[in-house]
């Protein structure tokens, strides 16, 4: 068949009754042609609809001519149709079937009360997801109570599995990060003490400020990070195939299964890493102190066994299990709320990995308050 | 000369050569040491609706891959509209991408957009119509494809199954294709709903005159839409022709497939 021009004409026939001839193709890739004029056309329900040089017809087209016949005023004669074509009926007829009355466009919220109204929303998820950590602090802590009164339930094979991925393998790269946080510490250290002749106390400064802070919230950060994410996108994934409700079906609780092992796993490694982020801090602090202060690593080893109390270990270090519970809560946490949409999934993800880390300072803060007080 | 014509059911169809839509020749596909084709030969007419069946595992969806460009195979030849779509050029590629639509199996709506938006996809991607009109089409394809129009605001995850189906098979007509490929459509939907949607499907089809690759186990959506069906077994197209031709095949398992007790009751 021809493929002339897409093009209408309307006309008044004997008898007062219009006349649409449509010709060409009337296909979704040539009506943008029309629409505008066939739409301000004005065509009357009655008119006859000449089809004999017609090309080809798809229901894009087939709706664009019943819509200029009233279809979404709600008229519904059919079509009078003159002239030969193989499926300009049986089209017609199929568009007529699921002629949509037209989409009312949702009303436009003035922008001052959207925004008020996001602002209240926000305010109000925020205090129920706070509500939501606590009652999920509670319920891990319940699980946790159950599996140590009888602790064969324990699944030490996903225990050791959770440690080998969160802790071994993330060891290169959090003492890779912590060494150049303690060279750099040395430096700016080393720099400000200089124009006091006290060069020495670069020792003093990395080593308690690797011991007491740095070690240990590196760590915490980037579990939160590396390991929250991970969490987070397993356990949800999990929760969109359905797995978690076959858990459930077979009277597994995902509490115990998934959560319990995570936490424990975390709980064991986390002061191992914080211990080996602290390590490799100090010997990037040894470092710069050899390579641009004279001083050997002899003399600051020495100088640290003398100078610096164990108690900056320990007050570091207590706070390691803290900073675990608070990653594993949040990460498994979010895995569980994926709903079953992609979308969810990503949101989830992004807030347990912010939610981990903004806990883990705010803690931090509160922790170095507490000594402060404290006087330790 | 009378040569013998494949056999189909469909009004004005021919035997021409031009005539074959989708041409697969020689395709090969293994995975691992797997091999799911070997050496397998198909043609798809223009207009028809060929229905290919097999037991779990014997590639009906790897061909389906294949043919639209998803699975690149090992060996062998597929011509669309006559274009071996693998060696186009990206334009060319598109102009045959956007003559045909393809459903898959879970529906794969985007879980981001709205059923609406999602119908509405490819009409933005590919046609310059003015939004009122793209909303007003996508509108009538979700009509079209047999659900209501509340469900076009909706998100695919609020749907049930069967509505996923109806809304996906709205996005593969979106663009009013020539051909339609669709995996398993009516599998988990209730027995009205699949009959619904092979009368839906056989309306289209006869309609707009689409060619349809239709992947099923479902031999009521067999028997009451396909114009051929083609048996995939061993790597091979088994059998291909119409229904009660491919039945009578002495075969085990087509001879197994359709006399079971399920082959029985949608025979009848």
């Amino acid at each position: 068949m021809s493929t002339s021009a897409t093009r209408f004409q309307v006309e008044a026939a004997d008898g007062g009754r219009q006349v649409l001839s449509i010709a060409g193709d009337w296909t979704v890739w040539t009506i943008t042609l029309v629409e505008e004029r066939l739409r301000s056309a004005r065509i009357r329900p009655d008119a006859i609809l000449d089809v004999s040089a017609l090309g080809r017809i798809d229901t894009s087209g087939a709706y664009l001519i019943d819509r200029a016949f009233g279809a979404l005023e709600g008229i519904d004669d059919p079509i009078t149709i003159s002239g030969e074509h193989p499926s300009i009926e049986r089209l017609l007829a199929q568009v007529r079937q699921a002629s949509p009355a037209a989409p009312p466009d949702p009303p436009p919220t003035p922008g001052f009360v959207a925004l008020v109204s996001r602002a209240g929303r926000g305010a109000v998820d925020a205090w129920r997801e706070f509500l939501g950590l606590l009652s999920f602090i509670g319920e891990t802590t319940a699980t946790l109570v159950r599996l140590f009164l009888s602790p064969r339930r324990i699944r030490w094979r996903s225990v050791v599995a959770v440690m080998e991925e969160v802790g071994l393998d993330a060891l290169p790269i959090l003492c890779f990060l912590s060494f150049f946080i303690g060279l750099v510490i040395a430096f700016i250290g080393a720099n400000l003490l200089a124009m006091f002749n006290a060069s020495v106390f670069t020792v003093e400064l990395v080593s308690i400020a690797m011991l007491r802070e740095f070690g240990v919230v590196l760590a915490a950060i980037l579990l939160a990070g590396r390991t929250d994410s991970a969490f987070t996108a397993q356990i949800g994934a999990m929760k969109m195939r359905q797995e978690i409700d076959a858990m459930r079906t077979i009277g597994l609780d995902p509490m115990e299964a998934l959560v319990a092992p995570r936490l424990i796993a975390l709980l064991v490694i986390t002061p191992l890493l914080a211990f080996a982020a602290t390590l490799s801090g100090i010997a990037g602090g040894i470092m710069a102190a050899w390579t641009s202060m004279d001083i050997s690593p002899q003399m600051f080893i020495s100088r640290f066994q003398e100078v610096v109390p164990a108690r900056h270990f320990w007050v570091g270090m207590i706070k390691a299990p803290v900073f675990a519970i608070v990653v594993a809560i949040v990460g498994c946490r979010q895995g569980l709320l994926v709903e079953s949409d992609v979308v969810s999934l990503g949101r989830r993800t992004t807030s347990a990995v912010v939610q981990a880390i903004f806990l883990v300072i705010a803690l931090d803060a509160m922790f170095a308050v507490f000594y402060y007080m404290l006087d330790v | 000369m009378t040569t013998v014509a494949p056999v189909r059911s469909g009004q004005n169809l021919s035997s021409q050569g031009g005539d074959v839509v989708v041409r697969v020749r020689h395709l090969v596909n293994r995975f691992g040491s797997k091999t799911v084709h070997n050496d397998l030969d198909l043609d798809v007419m223009r207009g028809e609706v060929l229905g290919v069946i097999g037991g779990s595992g014997t590639g009906k969806s790897v061909l389906l891959r294949s043919i639209v460009g998803l699975h690149s195979p090992n060996a062998g030849a597929i011509e669309v509209f006559g274009q071996n779509i693998s060696v186009l050029p990206r334009a060319e590629r598109l102009k045959v991408e956007r003559s045909w639509g393809v459903m898959f199996q879970d529906g794969a709506l985007f879980s981001t957009l709205t059923v609406r938006e999602n119908v509405m996809a490819p009409l933005r991607e590919h046609t310059r119509l003015p939004a009122q009109l793209m909303r007003e089409l996508a509108d009538l394809k979700i009509r079209l494809a047999g659900l209501e129009l509340e469900a076009a605001a909706r998100k695919p995850s609020d749907l049930s199954g069967g509505m996923r189906k109806r809304a996906a098979l709205a996005r593969s007509l979106a663009l009013d294709p020539e051909l339609l490929f669709l995996d398993e459509p009516t599998a988990g939907l209730d027995p009205i709903a699949a009959g619904k949607f092979d009368e839906l499907l056989r309306s289209l089809s006869s309609v707009l005159g689409l060619t349809v690759f239709l992947v099923t186990h479902d031999l009521d959506t067999l028997a009451a839409t396909c114009d051929r069906v083609a048996v995939l077994s061993d790597g091979k197209v088994l059998a291909i022709g119409r229904l009660d031709e491919v039945r009578r095949n002495p075969h085990p398992w087509i001879q197994e497939y359709f006399s079971g007790p399920r082959g029985r009751a949608a025979a009848r």
